[in-house]
C-alpha cells in the first residue's frame, strides 16, 4: 500500500471512529432529544451544527470548481448560499422557535389550521429532501472510489453504514454532536490546502487576502489580472467580469438561491434545538460565521486552481506541455474518465482553448478540481489524505439532516398528527428509527441507481423551497389575516409554475423530448434560467395567495391571536409537542 | 396590548433597514452596479467584483449579529424578553 491511501485510510477512518464514539455517548432517550436534542443546544453549538448540516457535498467538492470555470458569474452561489441566512434570522427562525414545535410541517399546520396544507408541506419537505440526499449519496460513492479505491457500491454501502448508526442511535442529538464535529473535519481539510497554495502563489498565507495580492514569482502582477490574461488569451472570457447568462439571470439566480436556502426545513429544523429565541437568532450569526469561513475561502481556491491549471498545461504563452511529461495527478483522473485529452493536431503537446476545434482537454469536470486541487500544487500526501476525510464529512453531515427531516416528517406529522394520532410516545421514538432506516435504504439505492434526472434535481430542490415553503412561512408570520386555503392556493400555485418552467426545459421529468409547448427558444421568460426560476414561483405564490385571501376572507380571531403569540419572545419554553 | 404593537413595528423597522443594507450590498454592489464598481481597485480586486465574492459575505454576518444584538435591546425595553 502506497503512503497516500495509508493516510487516507487513517484519516478516513479515524474520523468514523470519533463520529461513533461521539454517537454512543449521545443516544436519544425521547421523542424530544429525538427531534430537538431536547432543546439544549448552545448557539455556538448550534452554529456549527448549522454550518456542517448546510456545507454539503456540493459546498465542499462542487462550489470551487463552479467558480473556478464561471469566474464572476460564479457569485450567484457565493451570495446565493449565504444571503438567505439574513432572511432566515430576521424573517423565519425566531419566530418559527418561539411557537416551539418539532418540525416545519407542524408548523403550517398550527398557523393555517389545516391537515391539507400540512400534507402539502409534507410532500415538498420530501421530494426537496430526497433529491439532496441523492447527491450526498453520489458524493460519498465518488470520494470512497477516487482516493480508498474500493468499488462505488461497496463505498456507498459502507457510507449508508456510518450514517445509519448515528442518526438512527442518536436523532438530533447524536446527529448534532457528530456536526458539530464533521464541521471540524471539513474546515480544517478545506483552509489547509487552500493556505498552502495561497502561500506559494502569492506568499499570504490568508486565502482572502491572497487573491488580491501580487504574483510571488516577483512580476509584481496582481493574482487576478494575471488570470485575466491568461484565460483572455485563450479565447476564454474574462475572469473578474465573465458573467453568467447576463444580469437578470443572475439577479433571480441568487435571489432563488437565498429565499430556498432560507426555505430548506432540514435546516430551519435546527433552530428548534436551542433553549430560547435569542438563542435562535444568536444561533443564525454563529452558523453565518462558520460558513462564510469556507464560503470566503472557496473564491480563492476556485481562482488558484484555475491558474495553477492553465500554468500547468501552458507554463508560458506559446510553450504548452508535452503530453508525455504530464504530471501524476493528470494521470489519475484521466483513469476516473473525468479529465480527457485528445492530441486534436498530432503535436505531442497539450492544447487547452476556448475554441472547440483546437481544444485538445476535451474534458475537465468541474468536480475534480477541490479534490485534485492539493496534487496539482503538488502538496504533501497528509493533506491530500484529509481533503478525503473532509469530503466525506460534508456528505454524511448533510446526509443525516435530511434524513433526520424525512424521518421525523413521515412518523410526526404523517404519523402522529394525521393518521395515528393516539401512538405513544414509545411507539412514535421506534416508529421514527424505522423510518429512517428505510429512507437511508431508498437513499442508498437512489445513489447506486441514480435516475436519470438526478443532476436536475438539486436545482428542483432549490426551486421547490423557494417557491412553496418560504413563503408560506413568511406570510404566516408576517401576515396575520393570511388564510389557510389562501396559503394553499399560493403553494400549490407557486410549485406548478415553478415545475412547469423546469419541466418547459428539460423535459417532463427529465425526459429529454418531452417539451410540452414544442421546442421554444432556451430561458425564454426574461432570459431566466430554470435553475433560476424559484424566484419567479416565489413571486407567483406570493400574488395568488393574497388575492385568494381578499376573495374568500381573513384567518379566524384565534389564528391571528397565535401570530401576536409567537411575534413575541416572552414565555417561549422548550420544543414540544403540545 | 399597545406595547407589543409599538414592539413589532420597531421590530419590522429593524428588519427593513437590515434588508436594505442586505440588497444594497449583493444585489447593488455585487451585480447591478458591479461594472462601474469595477473600475475602482482594492489591491488586487475590482471593487465589485470584491463585493460580489468577499464584501456581500463580510456584511451578512455582521448584519445578523447587529440585528440579534438589537433585537435584545428591544426585548429588554418593551419587557417581552423570556424569563
Amino acid at each position: 500500500m502506497d503512503e497516500l491511501k495509508l493516510y487516507t485510510y487513517i484519516a478516513v477512518f479515524s474520523s468514523f471512529a470519533l463520529y461513533f464514539a461521539i454517537a454512543w455517548w449521545a443516544k436519544a432517550g425521547s421523542t424530544s432529544e429525538f427531534y430537538v436534542a431536547g432543546g439544549g443546544i448552545t448557539p455556538l453549538q448550534n452554529g456549527m451544527a448549522i454550518g456542517a448540516d448546510w456545507m454539503s457535498a456540493a459546498s465542499f467538492i462542487s462550489m470551487a470548481g463552479l467558480i473556478a470555470f464561471l469566474g464572476y458569474g460564479g457569485s450567484v452561489f457565493l451570495m446565493g448560499w449565504t444571503g438567505g441566512y439574513v432572511l432566515l434570522a430576521m424573517l423565519l427562525a425566531p419566530y418559527m422557535r418561539k411557537h416551539g414545535k418539532f418540525t416545519v410541517p407542524e408548523f403550517i399546520a398550527d398557523r393555517y389550521y389545516s391537515k391539507s396544507a400540512r400534507i402539502v408541506a409534507v410532500a415538498c419537505l420530501i421530494i426537496a429532501s430526497l433529491t439532496y440526499i441523492i447527491g450526498q449519496m453520489k458524493g460519498v460513492g465518488v470520494a470512497f472510489s477516487r482516493f480508498l479505491e474500493v468499488d462505488y457500491g461497496l463505498g456507498l454501502g459502507i457510507g449508508m453504514a456510518v450514517v445509519w448508526v448515528y442518526a438512527v442511535l442518536g436523532g438530533m442529538k447524536g446527529i448534532t454532536y457528530t456536526q458539530i464535529a464533521q464541521y471540524c473535519v471539513l474546515i480544517f481539510a478545506y483552509t489547509i490546502p487552500a493556505v498552502f497554495i495561497s502561500l506559494q502563489l502569492t506568499g499570504n498565507p490568508i486565502p482572502q487576502l491572497g487573491l488580491g495580492s501580487t504574483l510571488a514569482d516577483g512580476s509584481g502582477i496582481y493574482l487576478l489580472d494575471k488570470l485575466d490574461m491568461v484565460v483572455t488569451d485563450l479565447g476564454f472570457k474574462e475572469y473578474t467580469t465573465d458573467n453568467m447568462g447576463g444580469t437578470i439571470n443572475m439577479f433571480a439566480y441568487t435571489l432563488s438561491l437565498m429565499i430556498g436556502t432560507a426555505g430548506l426545513p432540514h435546516v430551519i429544523m435546527r433552530f428548534f434545538t436551542v433553549p430560547s429565541v435569542q438563542a435562535a437568532r444568536s444561533s443564525a450569526g454563529y452558523a453565518l460565521v462558520f460558513i462564510a469561513l469556507l464560503y470566503t475561502v472557496a473564491p480563492a481556491v476556485g481562482a488558484m486552481a484555475r491558474f495553477n491549471l492553465m500554468n500547468t498545461i501552458e507554463p508560458s504563452a506559446g510553450e504548452n506541455l508535452e503530453y508525455e511529461e504530464r504530471p501524476q495527478w493528470f494521470k489519475d483522473w484521466e483513469k476516473t474518465g473525468l479529465l480527457k485529452f485528445e492530441d486534436k493536431n498530432e503535436d505531442g503537446k497539450i492544447q487547452y482553448s476556448a475554441d472547440k476545434e483546437a481544444n485538445e482537454m476535451v474534458k475537465i469536470d468541474r468536480d475534480i478540481m477541490v479534490l485534485a486541487n492539493p496534487a496539482i500544487a503538488k502538496l504533501p500526501n497528509w493533506v491530500i489524505a484529509l481533503v478525503a476525510a473532509g469530503g466525506l464529512a460534508a456528505a454524511l453531515s448533510t446526509a443525516a439532516g435530511l434524513l433526520l427531516a424525512i424521518s421525523s416528517s413521515i412518523s410526526h406529522d404523517l404519523m402522529k398528527g394525521v393518521f395515528t394520532p393516539n401512538l405513544s410516545e414509545k411507539n412514535e421514538l421506534l416508529s421514527s428509527r424505522i423510518v429512517m432506516t428505510i429512507s437511508i435504504l431508498i437513499a442508498g439505492y437512489l445513489g447506486l441507481h441514480p435516475p436519470g434526472f438526478a443532476a436536475g434535481t438539486v436545482a428542483l430542490a432549490f426551486g421547490l423551497a423557494a417557491s412553496s415553503i418560504f413563503p408560506a412561512l413568511m406570510m404566516g408570520i408576517f401576515s396575520k389575516k393570511m388564510s389557510g386555503k389562501a396559503a394553499v392556493a399560493g403553494m400549490c400555485s407557486g410549485i406548478g409554475i415553478t415545475m412547469l418552467y423546469v419541466f418547459q426545459h428539460k423535459g417532463i421529468m427529465f425526459i429529454p423530448g418531452t417539451s410540452f409547448l414544442g421546442g421554444l427558444e432556451p430561458n425564454w421568460f426574461l432570459g431566466i434560467s430554470p435553475n433560476a426560476f424559484g424566484a419567479v414561483g416565489a413571486l407567483v405564490n406570493f400574488t395568488v395567495a393574497f388575492s385568494v385571501c381578499k376573495l374568500t376572507g381573513d384567518a379566524p380571531a384565534e389564528i391571528q391571536r397565535l401570530v401576536e403569540n409567537f411575534r413575541i419572545p416572552h414565555g417561549a419554553g422548550a420544543a414540544s409537542d403540545h | 396590548m399597545k406595547d407589543k404593537q409599538t414592539y413589532w413595528k420597531e421590530n419590522l423597522r429593524l428588519i427593513g433597514l437590515c434588508l436594505v443594507i442586505w440588497f444594497v450590498v449583493s444585489f447593488g454592489f455585487g451585480l447591478l452596479l458591479v461594472e462601474p464598481l469595477n473600475t475602482i481597485r482594492l489591491g488586487g480586486y475590482k471593487l465589485g467584483f470584491w463585493f460580489a465574492q468577499q464584501g456581500s459575505i463580510y456584511t451578512f454576518v455582521g448584519l445578523v449579529f447587529w440585528y440579534s444584538r438589537k433585537m435584545n435591546q428591544l426585548d429588554k425595553k418593551y419587557n417581552v424578553e423570556e424569563s
